[in-house]
């Protein structure tokens, strides 16, 4: 518990916030299937530790939550993404993009392209 | 920025109490439910589904934690909690409580007493901007042993154009009659050169000071007044300006008044309370010839932004060589000239810096005391909790937990005392400053402000922190088997506890010892000087001062003459004489009073003597005075030799002179070391007057001009012969100092109704005052040294009594087996006696550091004056074994049975 969470932290994060950006608003447990879904349910959530990385966004003017009522009308809360969250997921993806570019050049790299 | 939001919503939240635990609670409800009814779906049996969903969201509280971890501020949280509980703790302990923080109110309150005079004239001298800019220029002419001449008007304008200096400034502190009001009053004055408040870098609070740029050689006819002078003189007239004042009968026009907070910058706290500037040009009438070696202005200037000192000096260093070479008669060798520049600052507080940082010092040491104290009362109540600490670790609480818990108990602690200290000073501030000499800068300015007691707290926070986190960690590190094991049996503190509670108990006793001993040596020197042989006798006498106008026309002048001032002046002696009560009367100058000089009334002549050095013109300066024949007599001066002024000494008869024995001595030391007479030599006292003066009698050194210092030559001089404006009448008699000032100032004004009377003062009081900051920092330091060996001698009790109750087994078993009571007495006696032995022994030394470091502030005494030491080493031994005294009582009147039952 004390291991995994950390490496997922800051990723995490930005998974929500693009399930937010792409599907709308969402509840907590929408969320939390929806990003298993697109990672193939490769990724297995601890769902709980959702919550306080919710809220943590939320503090952070990323997202903003309200109560409304679900498909079968269930109350829940639902999580929308800010005009601040948009900015945050567009340079953290751009930043993320960098970064997995780089890392993909290191492991196509041949001994015989080098100069 | 997303960092600081989020912070401040967990500050709010945490503020408010607002939770989110039903929030949530109700997201996980439904979460689970969304999730329960997709297992069913995938075909899990109802219980199976509820299960699996559980599992998948995972542990609930840990979730909740962290929940609530990002709704509110954790470490606060704690923080908040452990400041509850230790208030809970301190809450049952009343007795502890009281005196832990009644000792910290001692120390932090203080401590924090002498920081705000600190403040307010070590850290915030002037008021002024950029003061670090500000300096003041001193001649020095250590040739002829002459320091601090001031300065003539062409080394000025040399100066102003050398490039070193924004501005410079000359001015020169007086006294003037402000003529108009319903009562001539005398204020103190300043003449400056119209740069000066420019200088300064402050403005006027309405209206303007004065230009700069105007090149009038004399006197403008312009003047700045005083916030205090303008409200008390004028009503705070809001149309002053323009109106137009008489000073010593020339009419001046108010062209500013300054903002209330303003004072001058000057030397001395009357000085300081100048109340009227006006301008000139210092080099026409009635200003003297501007001459090269006529040093007569005090100057200050602002240095060139970001010129240090040190370069503003070699500059200067530089300057003064061209201008030695450039003016050699002005100049000569054996003068040495040099030019010094002394921070502003220093020139304001220089004087009384030693004495402050000597209080400081000594508080600082009460506060470590009280700090050593209260950390020694934590220690012995951790013998007492024990058992409760090792529960607590047994059941798993951290160790760095504890310790932040034992240091929120200690901060609280520290906290209380710091707020119960300055509610003390906030309630006895007014008497307290009563104690303050008048003589210290900025005495008005000192205040409990923002800064003093953000100071009072960073001391309490620092000294909570330090002093608590020793015994925190000692506490904490508990044996926790040992501990429960033995519970009960009053074995529980460990070696280790009470070594260090005597290391601090040996500090306490060592640093009260050194305060002490200070103490010591500052009572005997304040006694010494107090008791020394003044020469002169001050007992039932009293001063009144006057000031003869000196109007800028000279033909307007009616005391131009010293025939014209003594009709005057013998006018006013025969109606004082005829006051009731008074037996004798005399007249002098200011520089005639004794003791109540400041730097300025020093009337400071070179003395050129007869067939001796007359070619050179860097005659020594000696002290002048001016009196009247009277004046020998009635302050019970004794004559030596010759004969003193006498009724038949006017004007136009042969000027003549007395001068004192170390005058004598120092000018006339003869061939064979024997001493020549001196009478009938002749001298002359002004450069510029042709006239000899011839010496006709030699009296012995009295005190006059300093306490601490017999013999320093002086010069009297007749004032029938040479008149003066800066009167002191003296009386002696049967007098009522509350009737006397306005007997006299009937007499004076019935003579001259112009005339202002000012400043009646005993010589008594005179004498006392010039003694004020000696006797302050010795009565503080005296107290502080009370204070703390009265706190010493309560850590030592509190160590002994502990020590005594961890040994009662031990005590109650030799009882038992047949020891002498008076052998237990003795033993435990002994444990005092050697703590003891090594406080004083550590603060021996201490105490020598500290005392040759004060040598400055001693007078007849040295700083390892074994009396002093010796007499502190025994009181301190006395007071220990005094408080070793009542638990060896306790441990010798044990009962064995009882003792040994009962564990």
């Amino acid at each position: 518990m004390k291991d995994k969470p950390d490496v997922l932290q800051g990723t995490l994060a930005l998974m929500v916030l693009k399930t937010l950006d792409v599907l709308g608003p969402q509840h907590g447990y929408g969320i939390a299937r929806r990003i298993e879904q697109i990672s193939g349910d490769i990724l297995v959530l601890n769902q709980g530790t959702l919550y306080p990385l919710l809220l943590k966004l939320e503090h952070e003017g990323s997202i903003a939550s309200q109560w409304g009522a679900s498909d079968n009308n269930r109350r829940a809360r639902f999580y929308r993404i800010t005009a601040p969250g948009r900015k945050q997921l567009e340079t953290e993806t751009s930043d993320w993009e960098r970064t997995a570019q780089i890392i993909e050049r290191f492991f196509n790299v041949k001994a015989e392209e080098l100069p | 920025m997303k960092f600081l939001r989020r912070f401040f919503i967990r500050l709010s939240n945490l503020a408010a109490g607002r939770r989110a635990d039903q929030r949530l609670r109700e997201e996980l409800a439904e979460h689970l439910a969304f999730q329960t009814e997709e297992n069913l779906r995938a075909g899990m049996s109802p219980a199976e589904a509820r299960r699996q969903a559980v599992l998948k969201l995972g542990g609930a509280e840990a979730i909740r934690e962290d929940h609530h971890a990002e709704q509110s501020l954790p470490f606060i949280e704690n923080l908040l909690f452990d400041l509850k509980y230790a208030a809970r703790m301190l809450r049952r302990s009343p007795g502890f409580a009281f005196v832990a923080i009644a000792t910290m109110a001692l120390g932090i309150g203080a401590t924090t007493a002498i920081y705000s005079v600190i403040d307010a004239t070590l850290l915030h001298p002037l008021p002024y901007p950029n003061p670090s800019e500000l300096v003041r220029i001193e001649d020095d002419l250590p040739g002829v042993g002459a320091q601090n001449v001031n300065v003539s008007v062409p080394e000025w304008k040399d100066l102003e154009n050398s490039g070193i200096f924004q501005n410079v400034a000359l001015d020169y502190f007086n006294s003037g009659n402000l003529t108009g009001s319903e009562q001539p009053t005398r204020i103190a004055l300043k003449g400056v050169t119209p740069n000066y408040f420019a200088m300064l870098g402050v403005g006027a609070q309405l209206g303007r000071t004065f230009d700069p740029g105007d090149n009038t050689p004399g006197v403008i006819l312009e003047v700045v007044i005083s916030d205090g002078l303008w409200k008390r003189a004028f009503g705070a007239d809001p149309r002053i300006l323009g109106k137009t004042v008489r000073l010593d009968n020339d009419v001046y026009q108010v062209v500013g008044v300054m903002p209330p907070g303003f004072r001058d910058p000057g030397q001395t706290s009357e000085e300081r309370n100048t109340e009227l500037w006006y301008p000139g040009g210092f080099t026409a009438v009635p200003f003297p010839p501007p001459l090269r070696n006529s040093r007569f202005w005090t100057a200050s200037a602002r240095l060139k932004p970001g010129l240090s000192m040190a370069a503003a000096q070699a500059h200067l260093d530089a300057l003064v060589d061209a201008l030695k070479k450039q003016y050699p008669a002005d100049y000569p060798a054996q003068e040495a000239w040099t030019v010094r520049l002394v921070p502003l600052s220093e020139s304001v507080v220089g004087s009384v810096r030693q004495s402050l940082i000597l209080l400081f010092g000594a508080v600082g040491f009460v506060l470590l005391i009280s700090c050593v104290n209260v950390a020694n009362l934590l220690l012995a109540r951790a013998s007492a909790r024990g058992h409760e600490i090792a529960v607590r670790q047994a059941l798993g609480a951290q160790r760095t937990r504890l310790i932040r818990q034992f240091l929120a108990e200690s901060l609280l602690l520290f906290l209380l005392g710091g707020l119960a200290g300055i509610a003390i000073l906030f309630s006895v501030g007014k008497f307290l400053l009563r104690l303050v000499p008048e003589s210290l800068p900025h005495m008005n300015d000192i205040s409990v402000n923002w800064g003093v007691l953000a100071f009072a707290l960073a001391v309490s926070v620092a000294a909570g922190t330090v002093f608590g986190l020793a015994p925190a960690c000692l506490i904490s590190r508990y044996d926790v088997n040992g501990t429960l094991r033995q519970e009960g049996r009053g074995s529980s503190g460990t070696r280790e506890r009470s070594r260090a509670r005597q290391i601090l108990v040996v500090s306490e006793l060592a640093l009260s010892l050194v305060l002490m001993v200070a103490a010591g040596l500052l009572l005997r020197s304040f006694w010494d000087l107090f008791k020394v042989p003044l020469g002169f006798n001050p007992s039932r006498a009293m001063t009144i001062e006057t000031w003869l106008p000196y109007p800028n026309d000279p033909k307007t002048d009616i005391y131009s003459t010293a025939t014209q001032e003594a009709v005057m002046l013998r006018e006013v002696l025969r109606r004082n004489r005829a006051l009731p009560g008074v037996e004798e009367t005399a007249v002098g100058d200011r520089a005639a009073l004794p003791l109540g000089h400041r730097k300025d009334d020093r009337n400071l002549s070179p003395l050129i003597r007869e067939g001796q050095g007359v070619q050179s013109s860097q005659p020594p300066l000696i002290d002048t005075s001016i009196v009247s024949p009277e004046y020998f007599h009635l302050l019970g001066m004794t004559l030596l030799r010759g004969r003193l002024f006498v009724d038949q000494d006017l004007q136009d008869t042969p000027s003549i002179a007395v001068i004192n024995q170390a005058a004598a001595r120092t000018y006339w030391p003869g061939k064979d070391g024997k001493g020549e007479d001196p009478v009938g030599k002749r001298v002359r006292l002004r450069a510029e007057k042709p006239d000899w003066t011839t010496i006709v009698g030699v009296i012995a050194d009295a005190r006059t001009e300093s306490l601490a210092d017999a013999s320093i030559p002086q010069v009297y001089l007749d004032i029938y012969q040479r008149p003066a404006r800066d009167l002191a009448f003296f009386l002696r008699g049967q007098l009522d100092p509350s009737a006397i000032s306005e007997q006299v100032r009937e007499q004076v004004q019935a003579v001259d109704a112009e005339l202002p009377v000012f400043r009646a003062e005993t010589l008594n009081e005179v004498l006392s005052t010039s003694l004020s900051v000696r006797r302050f920092s010795m009565e503080m330091v005296a107290l502080f040294a009370a204070a703390a060996l009265l706190l010493a001698g309560l850590g030592i009790y509190g160590t002994i009594s502990y020590l005594v109750n961890e040994q009662r087994r031990e005590i109650a078993i030799r009882l038992a087996l047949g020891a002498q009571r008076g052998t237990i007495l003795k033993m435990v006696l002994r444990q005092g006696l050697t703590l003891a032995a090594a406080g004083a022994g550590v603060g021996l030394v201490g105490a020598l550091i500290v005392s040759h470091l004060m040598a400055g502030l001693l007078f007849g005494v040295s700083s390892n004056d074994l009396p002093t030491f010796a007499g502190v080493t025994v009181v301190l031994t006395a007071v220990a074994l005094a408080a070793s005294c009542i638990p060896a009582l306790t441990a010798m009147r044990l009962d064995p049975i009882t003792t040994l039952h009962s564990e």
